[in-house]
């Protein structure tokens, strides 16, 4: 618990103090705050991922179940809460015109919730049928589910079709990103230290065990499931409102390999472990954009040597190793 | 009427290439017990190959077309064995007791570096692919219509399913493919070498994904360095659908597959179904097919022991 609390207030105050820097204060004064948008960018995008790779490590890491359609709930998310500001976009804000000036922002949180919540209940009707299935079954019907989600998006023309969506408003602040990541990671941690929580391990330790000593093993790998949706959802909203233009090609198959490869990498099952490795992998994406041939080579090669030889992924539990090396000092 | 059957030949033609597929993915799965997430990317990879067979040999040919043909699906189905027994040999092989989960992770890699390799070396436009055979329509029975490439990749891919049936029916190495899916220790112990059997496996398979290929290639026309993605996919639905670890059950789940996806683009009005839900038809079927019947049309139920 101790280590889930602390995570969460570097988070926060990582994020009030960072966010207060660089978008609070209307003329920055901190040499920091002349950090120009590119570097900003690329905090909010790491942050976008930080909820995404935390959110599915709930899913692949601590329940041990293998989902390879994460990018469709994140694209649920996304389409859901733009349809509110962009498509009812009018609509939307004269209904919170009580709200004043703050209706923009009032709409974007609204319509971020809501875009977790519709992706919560793709994940419920997604994982309900398919977590009976186990191991590879599982990973395809999940990539199925993905590219079914993919497929009624290019085809519903309110929502732009293949072309895609414009003109999303751009609402999205660091501020938010990791507040919502903060959140991520707290629900992820706490809720896997629990007594509750202790289950998710259960299943994924041994499933047949488990269900011998009572834990409903279906219940929990939905658990894992909705919840992890939920925040992809929320992620997806946010990267719509950063990006401000969104298309169906953006969320397909290999946007769902780039998260499972962060949860890899920083190794199933560690929040903070991923967590890292999504921060790290977002600034390598970004030095490698000039070699954008090499890096998914360089990605397939990092994962097939990876589970040849460190299966446990490269960053493993940096919190453990952290306290092991001052133990053995 | 016709115009049923007309969609039905059209199906099968493409039917058949999934069932190619499909075979790989199954035979993979009887020895070994896990999916071949790469199996698609052999298939371009056999595509890719048979293009530039093609370049190099057309001009030391020059009446022999059908030769050349041969000679190109051949070599296409030579150098796609080669690379399934070497990402056997390389990536799978070290991870042979390890937990499935970690075969898979690999089987993900492998298959991003053969695209991506492919982009790098091919780009990522697409290609155009040379016809081997001259075009042609074959004016059929009754005012059905099929093209000669559409009848020589029916025939040709059920010759090549038959030489399958042989190699696991009557030879030796199949039997021993047999004993291995049926029991891999008992099979070690009766004197099986399982390396060899697993390596042969890998490159049948492939092969025949090579096969497929190339036909998809010559009904297409196009190629590119994802273009084993989606069909790879397809034909893995297509095993399940037949029973995962059949071989007439992948034979038969590629030919439905085929047919029941022609059908949803052809009638695609009078079922209500837009076109451009074509590639989300084998994904339903998969779901309901694991929902229903996870065994598939011709697997065996396997009943989990503690």
């Amino acid at each position: 618990m101790i280590r889930s609390k602390s995570v969460l207030f570097l988070m926060i105050l990582l994020s009030t103090v960072v966010s207060y820097v660089f978008t609070g204060h209307p003329e920055p004064s901190w040499p920091i705050a002349q950090i120009d948008d590119y570097v900003l960018n690329i905090i909010v995008l790491a942050g976008i991922n930080i909820t995404l790779a935390v959110s599915l490590n709930l899913v692949n890491g601590h329940t041990g179940q293998f989902s390879l359609g994460h990018a469709g709930f994140m694209a649920v998310g996304a389409y859901a809460s733009a349809w509110l500001t962009q498509v009812r976009g009018k609509e939307f804000l004269a209904a919170l015109h009580f709200c004043d000036a703050a209706a923009p922002v009032v709409a974007f949180l609204l319509a971020t919730i809501f875009g977790g919540f519709v992706a919560a209940i793709a994940g419920f009707a997604v994982g309900l049928p398919s977590l009976r299935l186990k191991g590879d079954y599982l990973a395809i019907v999940t990539l199925g589910f993905g590219e079914i989600i993919r497929v009624v998006i290019q085809n519903t023309d309110s929502l732009g079709g293949a072309r895609g969506l414009t003109g999303v408003p751009i609402r999205t602040t660091l501020g938010w990103t990791f507040a919502i990541a903060a959140c991520a990671i707290y629900v992820a941690a706490s809720l896997v230290k629990s007594t509750y929580g202790r289950g998710f391990l259960a299943v994924r330790d041994d499933e047949i065990a488990a269900e011998a000593m009572g834990i409903n093993a279906t219940k929990y790998k939905v658990t894992a499931f909705v919840v992890g949706a939920f925040f992809a959802g929320l992620a997806g909203a946010l990267y719509a409102h950063f990006i401000g233009y969104i298309t169906p090609e953006g969320f397909n198959f290999l946007k769902s390999v780039d998260v499972v490869v962060m949860v890899i990498l920083g190794g199933m099952g560690s929040t903070a472990g991923v967590s890292v490795a999504a921060v790290g992998l977002t600034v390598l994406n970004e030095l490698l954009r000039q070699a954008e041939q090499y890096r998914m080579i360089a990605f397939a090669l990092l994962l097939i040597v990876l589970m040849i030889l460190r299966p446990q992924g490269l960053i493993g539990d940096p919190v453990r190793w952290f306290k092991a090396r001052r133990a053995n000092r | 009427m016709n115009e049923l059957l007309q969609q039905i030949l059209n199906g099968l033609s493409l039917g058949a290439i999934y069932a190619l597929i499909a075979l790989g993915y199954t035979m993979v799965y009887g020895v070994l017990r896990f999916i071949n997430f790469a199996h698609g990317d052999v298939f371009m990879v056999g595509a890719f190959s048979g293009l530039y067979l093609f370049r190099w040999l057309k001009p030391f040919f020059d009446g022999g077309r059908w030769l050349l043909a041969a000679l190109v699906l051949l070599g296409a189905m030579l150098i796609s064995a080669t690379l399934g027994v070497l990402v056997e040999w390389l990536a799978y092989r070290p991870l042979r007791e390890k937990p499935r989960l970690t075969v898979l992770i690999t089987a993900i890699g492998v298959s991003l570096l053969l695209e991506y390799s492919a982009q790098l070396l091919f780009g990522a436009a697409p290609r155009g692919f040379p016809s081997l055979v001259e075009g042609g329509a074959i004016g059929g029975i009754g005012g059905l219509h099929a093209s000669n490439v559409q009848v020589l990749v029916f025939l040709v891919s059920g010759a090549l399913l038959f030489a399958l049936r042989f190699i696991v029916m009557r030879t030796r190495i199949g039997l021993a493919m047999r004993a291995l899916s049926l029991n891999p220790t008992a099979a070690a112990l009766m004197g099986v070498n399982i390396s060899v059997v697993i390596s042969f496996t890998f490159g049948l398979g492939s092969a025949l994904a090579a096969a497929g290929a190339i036909f998809y290639a010559s009904l297409y026309q196009a190629i590119d360095p994802f273009m084993g993605v989606l069909p790879g996919l397809k034909a893995f639905v297509a095993a399940v659908l037949g029973g995962i670890g059949s071989l007439p059950g992948a034979a038969l789940g590629g030919v439905i597959l085929g047919v029941v996806e022609t059908l949803v683009v052809g009638y695609s009005k009078e079922l209500g179904i837009p076109p451009g839900y074509r590639d989300a038809v084998a994904f339903v079927i998969l779901i309901l097919i694991l929902l229903f019947k996870p065994s598939g049309l011709l697997g065996k139920n396997h009943r989990e022991k503690v």
